[in-house]
């Protein structure tokens, strides 16, 4: 175990170095220049000049990674340009709003796909269950802006229920968390369908029925717990979905969070902040990827980690 | 059944699901299918007949088009599903909108699914030091986010139709190349292919006769289901505005530019909306059902 740790930990460090190296390298051949972003308009080139030799960017491009790079190790993820503050500060002053709203996104996604699979896996073959099914495409098909939209319309403006949009309540954090759940809903419940259906085939099933327990109790005492597990160890995985999904509900709902911050970063050039915010989230990516490899094999024993 | 493909060669139609009887007479056997594949045919007759169906043009600031306080027209009357903020006719724009998510979703999955599988199959096949880098820069995409990754690339590239296809089949390639590499390598170690190899086939032979036949269903699954990612990404990426410019009109940037009339007049998001999510669930409808014929493995535990 602890050799894997250590091995999975030397690959996810690698990857994360690739994709710093990637993303610096896509930065640097941005045709829009960051330092005339800052100079303004009106600026003489010798400002230009200035502010770009302050700022390191005249350097050649190894010179400019490496010098990333050697802050990194330190936890420094550079200054933002136009903020004036540490990239860093601005992340973590950000990061706790987004990681409140995935865990809203985490509880909507479960209860809703969780429930669904449920249910269609005990009605199965029914036309229940085919509804249910296409719910759960619906939920996959669904462009997260549009959900956000719609939901925004119907909850907010038109029946005055939620804020209209950001942050501080509960009730601000119901509609975003909804709207970022709903395609993770659509793959739990499918997901859920399957496990529930391999688990009720299966012959310990068959004898706690044949004892004489009740139908409820088999269902939730016996199939349940088993067939949850696996799909739970699936939230890990997630962290990339959400990782995407964060730029546009967080727009649509003036969230503060980190997909806020890395999509006005981009629109005005902002490289350290974009640099830092993909960077996080391929860190949290990553992470997560390794946390659902861990709890497999405690979920299901016959699973080996290698 | 392993002797059996030894001493038989193995063509196309000997792969479950591939055979005369056609994957299109199975579609047709079912009902939620059906549904997908009428959408998908609306949505292409649509995009190619839109000239023929409204008398509008997708770009014409109708002098009509707009009310006397400057407010986008509501659905009715001469515009079926009303005009936008510039008083251009909606319908017109989301059947001219058609064609754009339409070459996109087809151009960007293709080129995405010819990496993936180029990536797949090569890294599954010679495996070595060439299978290893390969994986391993799949890995490292898999941790990429990917919106982000896409916005900056369409940020570096400049958008047009063509680079947002690119930028698409840029992100959405490693799926594939994780799913066909795991077939390859599992069917790289068969007897078949070793026996094949004993009797002197060259690599080019097994490859393209007996590797990419066997792999054929998944390359139809992932590319159909692709096509739903794909127009969703691309509908997002013009909703932010780093997609498809405006005059062109796409489903995701008719919303982006009438986002700020929303309140007043929902239709300009709900319509352009409604198509993205029907096209993209008719996608998903039958790139289901096709798994469900084409990939006998995955049949028990689905249904």
């Amino acid at each position: 175990m602890i050799a894997y740790l250590a091995r999975r930990f030397f690959q996810s460090v690698l990857i994360l170095l690739g994709v710093s190296l990637i993303t610096f390298a896509l930065l640097y051949l941005l045709p829009a220049d960051p330092v005339r972003q800052i100079a303004g308009r009106s600026a003489t080139p010798q400002t230009v000049e200035n502010i770009r030799r302050e700022l390191g960017l005249d350097q050649p491009f190894l010179v400019q990674y490496g010098r990333y790079l050697l802050g990194l190790v330190q936890g420094d993820l550079g200054r933002s340009y136009l903020q004036r503050s540490e990239v860093t500060t601005l992340v973590m002053a950000r990061l706790p709003a987004t990681l409140l709203l995935m865990a809203g996104a985490i509880a909507c996604e479960l209860a809703l796909g969780l429930t669904m699979g449920l249910i269609a896996a005990v009605k199965r073959g029914t036309a229940t269950d085919q509804a249910l099914m296409v719910g759960s495409f619906i939920g996959v098909s669904a462009p997260q802006f549009v959900v956000g939209l719609l939901l925004l319309y119907v909850f907010a403006v038109r029946l005055g229920w939620f804020p209209i949009g950001g942050y501080g309540t509960f009730s601000h954090l119901v509609l975003p968390s909804v709207t970022l759940g709903i395609l993770g809903a659509g793959w739990y419940s499918r997901m859920m369908r399957s496990s529930m259906i391999d688990v009720l085939r299966q012959d310990y099933i068959r004898t706690a029925r044949a004892k004489g327990l009740a139908r409820s109790t088999v269902l939730f005492r016996h199939a349940l717990p088993n067939a949850i597990l696996p799909v739970i160890a699936m939230i890990g995985i997630d962290i990339g979905l959400f990782m995407s999904g964060i730029v546009v509900v967080e727009g649509v709902f003036g969230w503060p969070g980190i997909g806020q911050l890395a999509w006005q970063a981009i629109q005005r050039v902002d490289i350290p902040i974009i640099m830092g915010v993909t960077l996080v989230s391929a860190c949290a990516i990553v992470l997560g990827n390794l946390l659902a490899d861990i709890v497999t094999p405690f979920i299901d024993p016959r699973i080996k980690l290698r | 059944m392993s002797d059996q493909l030894v001493s038989e060669p193995l063509r196309s139609d000997a792969v479950p699901g591939l055979r005369r009887k056609g994957i299109l007479a199975q579609l047709l056997a079912r009902p939620l299918a059906v549904v997908g594949l009428a959408i998908i045919v609306l949505t292409v007759a649509g995009a190619l007949l839109a000239p023929w169906l409204t008398p509008y043009d997708p770009n014409d600031q109708l002098f009509d088009g707009l009310t006397l306080e400057g407010a986008p027209m509501a659905p009715g009357g001469a515009f079926a599903l009303g005009s936008d903020l510039l008083g251009r006719d909606l319908l017109t724009r989301i059947l001219y909108g058609a064609r754009t998510s339409l070459i996109i979703g087809i151009a960007a999955n293709g080129v995405a699914l010819l990496i993936g599988t180029l990536v797949g199959v090569t890294a599954g096949f010679f495996r070595g030091w060439t299978g290893t880098i390969l994986m391993r820069f799949t890995d490292l995409m898999m941790a990429f986010p990917a919106l982000l990754l896409a916005i900056c690339l369409a940020a570096v590239l400049s958008p047009s139709l063509w680079i947002v296809a690119l930028v698409i089949a840029l992100v959405n390639w490693v799926q594939t190349a994780r799913v066909v590499y795991t077939e390859t390598s599992s069917l790289a170690q068969r007897e078949f292919i070793e026996a094949e190899r004993s009797i002197g086939a060259g690599t080019l032979r097994i490859l393209f006769r007996h590797i990419l036949p066997h792999l054929l269903p998944t390359i139809i699954v992932w590319g159909t289901l692709g096509i739903s990612t794909t127009v969703l990404l691309e509908a997002t990426l013009s909703y932010l505005g780093v997609g498809v410019q405006p005059p062109a009109p796409s489903w995701g940037n008719i919303i982006f530019e009438n986002q700020t009339y929303f309140q007043a007049a929902p239709w300009l998001v709900f319509f352009p909306g409604a198509a993205i999510l029907t096209l993209a669930l008719a996608f998903n409808l039958v790139g289901d059902a096709m798994r469900d014929i084409l990939d006998p493995t995955q049949r028990g535990r689905l249904s």
